[in-house]
């Protein structure tokens, strides 16, 4: 089965840590893409790059900004294949924003 | 028998199904030829048959069939020397860590605990839980889709997720115990029933036996707790009506709960509910107890119980000075608590303002019943 895992934190709480921390956070990071069930994921640039398309009676209308406005935004995602709910929240549990005050919000994907 | 089914068939709504056929069968069979010599396996043979029948007719349609095991691998359910009660895994525990899987909504794990462990019908449930069929219904639906969707496994958590997970299925149990304490005593009783199959079936936990203890110490006062609608306090309860036999055997399960080395939340609620029915009481000692329980806690509740406690133990003025450094405003036996000691302490009119705090925030006609009387008093 396929997941999900969208990563919410707030924005740059990487930067403000120490070096060391940060370091380590990188390398959690790298791990968790190299885990093997791993199949695809990315790192968004930050919130304040995003633009909203909305289509209303022909016309495309954009917005500046994320399309909700909270302190913590989506950052990335990580697409990972598990037998079941418990492996993947294991992963989700390692992931380092969780340990800032981000969440990582879990969902399986439709399967294709 | 459901536990053995969903593991097998790894899906609610079929297991359900497949019992309900199977029962069937057996009403239909078991008058004429007698009951079979192990009734029990009987049936999860017969019902995992029908399942496997009824799935193999669904994927023939789709074309399927390949996919399935040869029939000559399953057990021919008429044929009883084939089955003993050895042959049927004992999956309760999966189910029950499936139940009580905190990816659920909280009403939900409750809900289909009692409905699969418990076998309570849906409508039962609703009645417990005062609401109506249909949202029962459809909470216990929306509770076994999302196992479904979302890959929620039919397995004994590893052993780095146990610890939380245990506590999960600990909670489930004792918020169905506290549903029935408010008077519904068959949810109680159905508690303590779900809390031993959890003591059989993960015997070195000590927590589960001291939730046990816990449940079962407390169960057995429900007599004298309420005189008609009325709450009656522990001091005033008449000890006649005690299940004297229950608070031994709950005693036991607690002796058993410090003996594998529990020292948690319930083994100390436990040791309390059993000091507690000893005559006459040891305050002191409950205090400690309560010191020990906030200290793992960090409630302020329990330091407010704590505090009753000191005043049983004959400090009342130490309990004020605990008592008034909680911010516990908003809760009704705060000001109760505190009255209750300005009163020991020959403060009447001081007293009486706590009492009258209480009062207002008073929801049910038996607590302000309690208050009003309290204040006549003084």
């Amino acid at each position: 089965m396929q997941y999900a895992l969208m990563i919410y934190a707030e924005p740059g709480y990487a930067e403000t840590l120490p070096q060391a921390e940060r370091e380590a956070v990188l390398a959690e990071f790298a791990e968790l893409l190299n885990d093997p069930r791993c199949v695809a994921s990315a790192q968004l640039q930050p919130a304040e790059t995003a633009t909203c398309v909305r289509v209303a009676g022909g016309r495309t209308l954009m917005t500046d900004g994320p399309f909700a406005d909270t302190k913590e935004v989506l950052g990335g995602l990580f697409l990972l294949e598990a037998a079941n709910l418990d492996e993947v929240l294991e992963v989700a549990a390692r992931v380092p924003a969780t340990r800032f005050g981000g969440v990582v919000e879990v969902r399986p994907v439709v399967a294709r | 028998m459901l536990a053995s089914l969903v593991g097998f068939l790894g899906d609610f709504d079929k297991a359900e199904d497949a019992a309900q056929e199977a029962f069937a069968i057996a009403a239909e069979r078991w008058p004429a030829s007698g009951l079979p010599p192990n009734p029990g396996a009987w049936l999860v043979t017969t019902a995992r048959n029908r399942a496997i029948d009824r799935i193999r007719r669904e994927r023939t349609l789709a074309g399927k069939i390949h996919l399935l095991p040869a029939p000559e691998a399953v057990m021919d359910e008429f044929d009883d020397s084939a089955i003993d009660d050895s042959a049927i895994k004992d999956e309760r525990l999966e189910l029950i860590f499936t139940c009580c899987h905190p990816a659920l909504p909280l009403d939900g794990q409750v809900a289909l605990t009692l409905r699969a462990l418990g076998g309570l019908e849906t409508a039962e449930i609703a009645r417990a839980f005062l609401v109506s069929e249909e949202t029962m219904k459809r909470r216990l639906t929306r509770a076994k889709t999302k196992i479904k969707a979302t890959g929620i496994p039919f397995a004994v958590p590893g052993a780095h997720l146990l610890p939380d997970r245990v506590d999960a299925v600990l909670a489930v149990i004792y918020l169905i115990y506290n549903e029935g304490y408010s008077g519904r005593g068959d949810l109680g009783a159905e508690a303590i029933r779900l809390g031993r199959v959890l003591v059989a079936l993960m015997p070195d936990e000590p927590e589960a036996h001291g939730l046990v203890a816990l449940m079962m110490i407390h169960h057995a006062r429900r007599r004298a707790r309420f005189s008609g609608e009325d709450l009656v306090l522990l001091d005033d309860q008449d000890r006649s009506l005690w299940d004297m036999p229950q608070i031994a055997a709950g005693r036991a399960v607690l002796d058993r709960a410090i003996a594998l080395g529990g020292r948690g939340a319930y083994v100390i609620q436990a040791a309390i509910a059993s000091v507690q029915t000893a005559e006459p009481i040891d305050w002191p000692q409950v205090a400690e107890l309560y010191r020990r329980l906030a200290d793992l806690t960090g409630s302020a509740v329990v330091e407010l119980n704590r505090a009753a406690a000191l005043a049983q133990a004959g400090d009342p003025a130490a309990a004020l000075r605990t008592v008034d450094r909680l911010d516990l405003d908003g809760y009704l036996y705060f000001h109760s608590t505190r009255g209750e000691l300005l009163r020991r302490l020959g403060r009447d009119a001081e007293a009486r303002a706590a009492y009258g705090r209480a009062l207002e925030l008073a929801t049910t006609t038996p607590e302000r019943r309690f208050l009003t009387r309290r204040l006549d008093q003084l």
